[in-house]
């Protein structure tokens, strides 16, 4: 099945939940609410003509332009994206969906942008979501065991943030 | 030996008890198994057989830090692990000496400006005494870097001069203690209050435009 049909089945099932799309890309894209998420991977997962059986891996990439004077020409309001790609070993066909967040939950820094955890449908997703919350700062409610995965537990912030700065010094050790 | 050299038959000879300790522990350096990252694979390289580190007697890897009197830290060290290293080296029994092999090591290397989980140089975590620069460095420069520490183990004199063991030169740990104000029970509330003091420096240092 092409991209086109995909969404298309998408479409006819969700209607106005898909709230955009993009098939030119070289990996085409559905753009979801947080709140739908699990319902359009379980319909992708369980329907029988799109049987999307395998999530390859989900991305967190952190939309900001941290100089104020680049800000304006950057091209896209600050917000953070959570990226799945799915594929399906039967039908041998991959669709990404994306996530669209604000950058903190309801504007209030160090609150972090929520997105329901894929865990009940994909164990794949475990450590992903985890790194995912480590190193961009996204929560993902209803995972089992969401820690960190790379950074000791102790650290504080989330490095791949754009906006992030360095600690002076871990345990004893300087850090700048 | 002066006077004392040659008055007897050949097969004996003079030195000193130091002399002798020190021949002894030069040729039989012993370093701890303690690869971290790539480098290790030129460690490994050189202790094989081309290299062959055996033939300065330090071929023995070690894989425990109670048996060895020589750490090679060889690849990155992250903050997670430099806990480990110190612990590692406090592990160890004297006289010890530590090697930084490869750039990572020397001062944070590749990581040093967008490395935030990186040790800026392993020298903020243990003392060093020789560093061995390099991306990784060839076999044969972990050799040299063996062979200046052969030459600080032969000018020991810990005999005679009664100099401390425990500290090898630079006796530098790097621990760095914030002052009091910008600690803070809540470690978020901290960091907020280091990078604000960061800033602020920066901003201070800056030179005002004319």
């Amino acid at each position: 099945m092409t991209a086109t049909d995909l969404v298309a089945r998408l479409e006819e099932k969700f209607g106005a939940k898909i709230k955009s799309k993009n098939l030119q890309a070289i990996d085409p894209f559905v753009v979801v609410e947080a709140v739908d998420l699990l319902d359009v991977c379980r319909f992708l997962k369980e329907n029988a003509d799109l049987g999307f059986d395998l999530l390859h891996d989900i991305s967190g990439v952190d939309y900001l332009e941290p100089d104020p004077k680049k800000a304006p020409k950057a091209g896209f309001d600050p917000h953070v994206e959570v990226v799945y790609h799915l594929q399906s070993f039967k039908h041998l066909h991959r669709l990404v969906v994306k996530v669209i967040l604000p950058r903190w939950k309801d504007d209030t820094p160090g609150q972090l942008p929520e997105v329901p955890s894929l865990t009940p449908l994909y164990g794949s997703a475990d450590w992903h979501e985890r790194e995912v919350y480590d190193l961009v700062g996204v929560y993902f409610p209803g995972h089992p065991n969401l820690t960190r995965i790379l950074l000791s537990e102790d650290w504080v912030g989330h490095p791949l943030r754009k906006d992030y700065e360095f600690p002076l010094e871990y345990h004893g050790i300087r850090g700048r | 030996m002066g006077w004392l050299e040659g008055r007897f038959e050949e097969s004996v000879m003079t030195t000193t008890l130091e002399q002798a300790i020190n021949w002894a522990r030069e040729s039989s350096m012993w370093p701890m198994t303690f690869g971290l990252a790539c480098c290790a694979i030129e460690m490994m390289a050189t202790g094989a057989s081309r290299f062959d580190i055996d033939r300065f007697g330090a071929g023995a890897f070690r894989a425990t830090p109670r048996q060895a009197d020589l750490m090679i830290v060889a690849g990155t060290v992250n903050f997670k692990m430099a806990a480990r290293v110190r612990r590692l080296y406090n592990q160890m029994p004297d006289p010890k000496f530590v090697i930084a092999m490869g750039a990572c090591t020397c001062g944070g290397g590749p990581y040093y400006k967008y490395g935030y989980n990186v040790v800026k140089g392993v020298d903020l975590v243990v003392p060093v005494d020789v560093y061995v620069p390099g991306c990784p460095p060839r076999p044969e420069a972990l050799l040299e870097g063996l062979m200046r520490i052969q030459d600080k183990v032969r000018a020991m004199k810990d005999l005679t001069r009664g100099q401390p063991l425990e500290v090898p030169i630079p006796s530098r740990t790097g621990f760095t203690l914030l002052p009091p104000e910008l600690n803070d029970p809540d470690p978020q509330k901290a960091v907020e209050k280091q990078n604000a003091w960061a800033k602020r420096n920066k901003e201070l240092g800056t030179p005002a435009k004319a």
